[in-house]
């Protein structure tokens, strides 16, 4: 999807080809674009307020004005300052949740694509064990039995619940490189397995990994939010989706106040979204036959 | 085909098994006591609280070693027996959701069905055409990545609040009592729609963007390349790589199935939907416990059972599988 005209000519070194591309697709700008605004957004948001998420500041229910940009809940909260404070929340389950099912899913996905045989066999019953039940209605069980939540919890919860995606990704990719040459010629070299998986297959398939983090990060920011908004959430401090569920929750709908439950809901799409479409466009950087098309 | 069902059943049964023991085992293992929680909401004192301690520790059988604990969980579980609800007291736990299951299969299964349906319609007719494909992409990558919940609260505002076209909770009337006429079954449907629709949305959009993607990749494929060198028709071409691109798409609808369950939980519980999903809640909010582990093993099974259906269906459409060429690789 980007200028096709140019890359012959100019392609340069190796090194900085990715680089190259990557600062030319423009799906990955966007994408990225959108994700480091709400990054910078979080950073200097507290700055651009001089409230409390929870401080009673202003008139109840008063619409979007120049005090109030996002306007007031119905306690006179600003919805402004409570949408900058969930922001790192939501960063911070995505990096933890997504991280650690990333982490997870290639553990087992190179010991099960690897190793083959009865090995894959067991872990791959596993996964799609995991796979098959509703990782929600697990994630609310859980949370329902412990009493107090922070957000590392509910990130540990989220990891350890929806790591058969990447597995099942990661396993495939192991597979099939696992009786190219490289990863051969390494066996009759006398390597350790170990070092094999991290030092031949699992750089060949780096983007590749990458991309899943990305793909977990966004899964885990959604995930997280549907906690939140369910009441399983983090007990303290605020977040996107606890934001919404206090609008609901105090019937924000039935009293036309959009300001309330627009903008938390509209933050989660747009970083989500913003991660989806970067991963569009770094799999076109990667990936020369897209590039071509 | 034995084998592709014999590694299924054995996957569904483990499934089966593990959900039943973590359910069986959050409880018990968690941090924190459900009995003593029961008896400080009774707000008891003294004497009565001892008394009734080991009343409960009896009742739940709570003192008995572990693993007959384990054996009469299960035992319990194949008499249909669930425990009592709390919330609503003193109805079996299997009633409740029992009652809640018919309103959760009247979103699921049309929103699901239509969706992929008209989604992978919709993307195979989008891929390679310029104009449609540059709009549904934003589209649909906008719409995988808005929570269900969020959805089904814009929706709600707008046309329940803001138009009044629709309700904005509840299964039915509240002037109403169920029964079989027409005033009743049009004030079902009403009320169904909204959910339904914002069901239906968020899984189209995700469908959409598969089944382009698939096409665009069995376009490129040898065998359609080759078709075009013979002459043949644009539209048989395009046939042939929507019949091989259904297939993934169908492994897919399995795979999406906790996905979908969970976003039709939130979707209920925004529009107050009589389901199962507005039943967690509640059950959350009342701290009732036998409730919310019979709401899991009832999506479980779900779950399996469409599971199941979807593998039936796969053996159909796909006559590779019924052939035993296939080991069942999903």
């Amino acid at each position: 999807m980007i200028n096709t005209a140019a890359p012959t000519r100019t392609v340069p070194k190796k090194k900085n080809e990715f680089l190259y591309f990557a600062f030319r697709n423009n799906k990955l700008r966007l994408g990225l674009g959108i994700v480091l605004f709400f990054l910078v957004l979080m950073v200097v948001g507290p700055q651009l307020t001089e409230y409390d998420p929870t401080d009673f500041v202003g008139p109840s229910a008063s619409p979007p004005s120049a005090d109030f940009w996002f306007g007031t809940t119905s306690f006179g909260e600003d919805v402004f300052t409570q949408f900058v404070h969930g922001l790192p929340s939501t960063f911070l389950v995505g990096i933890i949740g997504g991280g650690l099912a990333t982490l997870l899913g290639m553990t087992i996905g190179f010991v099960a694509g690897y190793r083959g045989g009865v090995v894959d066999e067991v872990l791959n019953i596993l996964t799609n064990v995991i796979l098959t039940i509703p990782a929600l209605a697990l994630l609310l069980v859980l949370s329902s039995y412990v009493k107090v939540r922070g957000i590392f919890i509910e990130s540990l919860f989220i990891g350890f619940t929806t790591w058969p995606w990447a597995a099942r990704a990661i396993r495939a990719q192991t597979f099939t490189l696992r009786t190219r040459e490289f990863v051969e010629l390494a066996k009759l070299s006398g390597r350790s397995s170990l070092k094999i998986v991290f030092g031949e297959i699992a750089p060949n398939m780096a983007s590749y990994l990458f991309m899943t983090f990305i793909l977990m990060f966004g899964g885990a920011i959604l995930t997280a939010a549907t906690l939140d908004f369910l009441g399983l959430g983090p007990t303290q401090g605020t977040s996107l989706g606890l934001m919404m569920n206090m609008a609901v929750l105090w019937s924000a709908l039935p009293l036309g106040m959009w300001w309330w439950f627009v903008p938390p809901g509209a933050g989660i799409t747009a970083i989500v979204g913003g991660l989806y479409i970067m991963n569009v466009g770094l799999d076109e950087v990667f990936n020369p036959k897209l590039r071509e098309m | 085909m034995r084998r592709y069902f014999g590694r299924k059943l054995l996957i569904y049964l483990l499934t089966f098994f593990i959900a039943v023991t973590v359910d069986w085992m959050i409880p018990r293992f968690m941090p924190g006591n459900p009995v003593a929680l029961l008896i400080s909401r009774a707000g008891l004192r003294g004497n009565a609280v001892t008394e009734m301690y080991t009343f409960y520790l009896d009742a739940f059988g709570l003192d008995l070693p572990i693993w007959k604990q384990y054996l009469s969980f299960w035992a319990a579980l194949f008499q249909g027996d669930l425990g009592i609800s709390i919330y609503l007291f003193p109805t079996p736990v299997k009633d409740v959701i029992l009652r809640a299951v018919p309103y959760d299969l009247a979103l699921l299964i049309p929103s699901t069905l239509l969706s992929w349906w008209a989604g992978n319609k919709f993307g195979a007719f989008a891929a390679r055409s310029k104009k449609l494909d540059n709009t549904i992409l934003p589209v649909g990558y906008i719409l995988t990545a808005t929570p269900y919940m969020w959805l089904g609260i814009l929706l709600a505002w707008v046309f329940a609040i803001v138009l009044g076209i629709f309700p904005v909770a509840g299964g039915y009337g509240f002037d109403l009592q169920p029964d079989l006429s027409w005033r009743f079954i049009g004030s079902l449907i009403h009320h169904w729609f909204l959910p339904f629709a914002s069901l239906f949305i968020v899984q189209f959009g995700g469908w959409a963007i598969g089944m382009r993607n698939l096409i665009i990749y069995e376009l490129e494929s040898d065998y359609s390349h080759y078709l075009e060198a013979l002459g043949a028709p644009r539209k048989l071409v395009r046939r042939y790589a929507f019949r091989n691109a259904i297939l993934p798409q169908l492994t897919g609808l399995a795979l999406s199935l906790g996905a979908v369950v969970a976003g039709a939980l939130t979707t209920e519980v925004v529009f107050g939907y009589p389901g199962i999903g507005y039943l967690i809640l509640q059950a959350i909010n009342n701290e009732d416990y036998f409730l919310i582990q019979g709401c899991f093993l009832f999506v479980v099974i779900g779950v399996l059972l469409a599971n199941f259906i979807i593998d039936v269906a796969y053996l159909i459409v796909d006559p590779r599988t019924r052939a035993g060429m296939q080991g069942g690789a999903g």
